[in-house]
């Protein structure tokens, strides 16, 4: 037996799959967060069962993938399944078209009418008492975010049994509007403050002031908060704790030898580096836990908070008219938001486009200009030392090359971008037990992603170096790194671990001593030239293979030119 | 493809057929017709925006941007050609 949770985009499907399950899935304020179907389990009465948060559809009739998903899982249906229909009670009438098309499947559903609490502030009535006889199956009042009425949800799926309720397709918004009218009455209320800010936000000449603002705000408080951390609790942490704990480990392994340079590194004049020592434990815990946490933290508190308030969709049209430039639409700000943060899920969040070259455009554009939280993290640790002038030439930098790559793809690409069509929720305050679970999750995600793979990368480095295949790799590319890019031979080194993780790459160039210029071309090479491991194999899976090599091409071909155009122009 | 122009509607009263580009922010109206192919009219009534519905343009963006509308506590944001693919009715007394 599966239980299915259908419903419109951005209904909170993914919030009662979590207070169900008491597992944990992304949910935001707008359309599309789920674009891929996730299962759970629940207990009904004495047996596991399946739960699947299946992709918001408008409708049975799909107009883009992740609706098409959401229609092929209700066909592979099997005997004795439920349908839980989640549905916006204070959009009744929209609600209810997906409603009506599920109760003719003859599948049994319960309908949960989810913002209950909302429909009152809204000044919506709604008689759920009525709407039961009239649907003839089970509707059942929740308030997802809190929890309350998920337990009578959970219960009356004993009772769901397919509807008999009739009615002829042409004339299903009739039937709806009649439905409406008998179970419905608002009464009529002032606008909230809430919908005044929601309006002002969409008028450009408030909400282009006001978007700069959020954005403006966002960057600085997500820099405090990483830089705070970094200095009060990541680095102390490590100097004062963890330090003592390695070196006493570093004397009894003898100070030096092979197996003593993998686990503490090299020691320098002595002592334990954490930036540069490079053993597992030492830069292996540190570039992870120490300079890229706090920074991936700050990241998704931002992040989370604009999700859930429902900022995103208004940006998204806002900077509608700049994305036609680069081939895309607005909402393709979604992607490359989230690929700020990592750029995993931003590249599976290209399927909330709708056409090949749309995703192809976004999925490139964002691998190559658009860098991780983890790679920012450690530039700015390592470039902004020298002043916040560098870090702005390579952020510029990356802005100008996204800019301009996309104009040559919106200009020779093949196919179709749409126009932008999307609904724009309303504004709500962030609910903030869920929104903390949600940091929770990315925070783990990170960590569960991140440490191995660092690990790995700091491994594989030291076994590099002392079978001198970097040195011997940097004498096959000297031509390319040293003429072209002005760099040290050494440097190849870092673009062979930036493969695995770029966070450890950026970390191999500080024992190398580059000039300030040398370490902008290393930063803006290192987070264009080629995605890391876990964000190609997601591409290859998104693109497949052929687009996936064309978009590789662009990559290598426009880093070289990029930071030869660099190494040429930058004084130093 | 529908025209647009001066009319009455049913009661007699002076209407306005315009595309949601030339109705001004704040202003409300009835769609009439959503012309241009089965895609967009299908997107739209999804969302529950659909002929005879009223609805109020809420903005429109500068450079050809998209413009959103409401309708009852939908809204949504539709590019700048799809919003000259949506006609809509408005009070010519409305017009000034």
């Amino acid at each position: 037996m599966k239980i299915l949770l259908m419903g419109n985009p951005n209904v909170g499907k993914s919030v009662v799959f979590n207070r169900i399950t008491g597992a944990n899935v992304i949910a935001s304020n707008y359309s599309g967060t789920t674009v891929e179907f996730t299962k759970g389990s629940m207990k009904l009465s004495d047996r596991r069962v399946e739960l699947i948060d299946v992709p918001g559809t408008y409708t049975l009739e799909p107009t883009c993938k992740a609706e098409q998903i959401a229609v092929e899982m209700l066909n592979e249906h099997t005997n004795g399944d439920v349908i839980i229909n989640v549905v916006e009670s204070t959009n009744l009438e929209r609600s209810l078209n997906l409603t009506l098309q599920l109760l003719k499947s003859k599948i049994p559903v319960v309908v949960a009418l989810n913002f209950w609490d909302e429909t009152k502030h809204k000044g919506i009535s709604i008689d759920d008492k009525k709407l039961e006889q009239i649907l003839k199956v089970p509707c059942v009042p929740i308030c997802a975010v809190t929890g309350e009425g998920i337990k009578h949800l959970v219960e009356k799926l004993e009772d769901a049994k397919p509807s008999d309720f009739e009615y002829e397709d042409s004339r299903r918004w009739q039937k709806i509007g009649d439905i409406v009218n008998e179970v419905q009455t608002i009464t009529h209320r002032h606008h909230t403050w809430l919908e005044r800010l929601g309006d002002a936000s969409v008028r450009p000449l408030t909400g282009i002031p006001m978007a700069i603002i959020v954005m403006f705000l966002a960057f600085k408080v997500i820099r405090f908060i990483g830089e705070g951390l970094i200095g009060r609790v990541g680095e102390p942490l490590f100097e004062n704790f963890w330090m003592p704990v390695v070196m006493k480990l570093s004397t009894i392994m003898g100070g030096g030898g092979f197996v003593h340079d993998l686990v503490i590194g090299q020691l320098i004049d002595g002592e334990i580096d954490f930036g540069q020592s490079f053993g597992l434990l030492t830069t292996g815990l540190f570039v992870p836990i120490g300079a890229v946490l706090p920074y991936v933290f700050a990241f998704y508190v931002v992040l989370s908070l604009l999700e859930d308030s429902g900022f995103i969709p208004r940006l998204a049209v806002m900077v509608d008219t700049l994305m036609h430039r680069v081939g895309l639409h607005g909402f393709a700000i979604v992607p490359m938001l989230l690929g700020l943060g990592c750029n995993v899920p931003g590249a599976l969040a290209t399927r909330v486009l709708e056409t090949r070259r749309e995703r192809f455009i976004s999925a490139t554009l964002l691998s190559i200009a658009v860098p991780c939280a983890a790679l920012q993290a450690m530039i700015v640790g390592l470039v902004g030392q020298y002043g916040a002038g560098y870090l702005a030439i390579i952020y510029g930098t990356l802005f100008v090359v996204w800019v301009l790559l996309g104009v040559i793809f919106n200009k020779t690409v093949k196919g179709e971008s749409p126009e932008i069509f999307l609904e724009i929720p309303p504004y709500r305050i962030p609910y903030l037990r869920s929104l903390a679970k949600k940091i929770w999750i990315r925070i783990k995600w990170f960590l569960k992603e991140a440490i191995p793979f660092v690990l790995l990368g700091v491994l594989i480095v030291n076994l590099l170096y002392t079978f001198g295949i970097i040195q011997f790799a940097g004498k096959i590319a000297a031509p390319v790194v040293t003429r072209i890019l002005g760099l040290p031979q050494e440097a190849v080194g870092a673009l062979i671990v930036g493969f695995l993780r770029k966070d450890v790459a950026v970390g191999m160039l500080i024992p190398l001593g580059l000039t300030v210029k040398q370490l902008v071309i290393a930063s803006v090479v290192l987070a264009m030239y080629f995605p890391c491991v876990a964000t190609f194999a997601t591409l290859v899976r998104e693109l497949g293979i052929a687009d996936m090599l064309k978009s590789a091409g662009v990559m290598v071909i426009s880093s070289l030119v990029v930071g030869g155009l660099l190494n040429l122009i930058l004084p130093g | 493809m529908g025209e647009t122009g001066t009319g009455t509607d049913k009661k007699g009263f002076a209407v306005n057929r315009v595309s949601l580009l030339q109705m001004r922010p704040g202003q409300k109206g009835k769609i009439v017709e959503i012309s241009g192919g089965y895609g967009l009219a299908r997107k739209l009534e999804a969302l529950g925006i659909r002929t005879g519905k009223e609805i109020t343009k809420i903005s429109e963006q500068l450079m050809r941007g998209p413009v959103l509308l409401q309708q009852g506590r939908t809204q949504a944001a539709v590019g700048f050609g799809m919003a000259s693919r949506v006609l809509v009715e408005v009070n010519a007394e409305d017009e000034k």
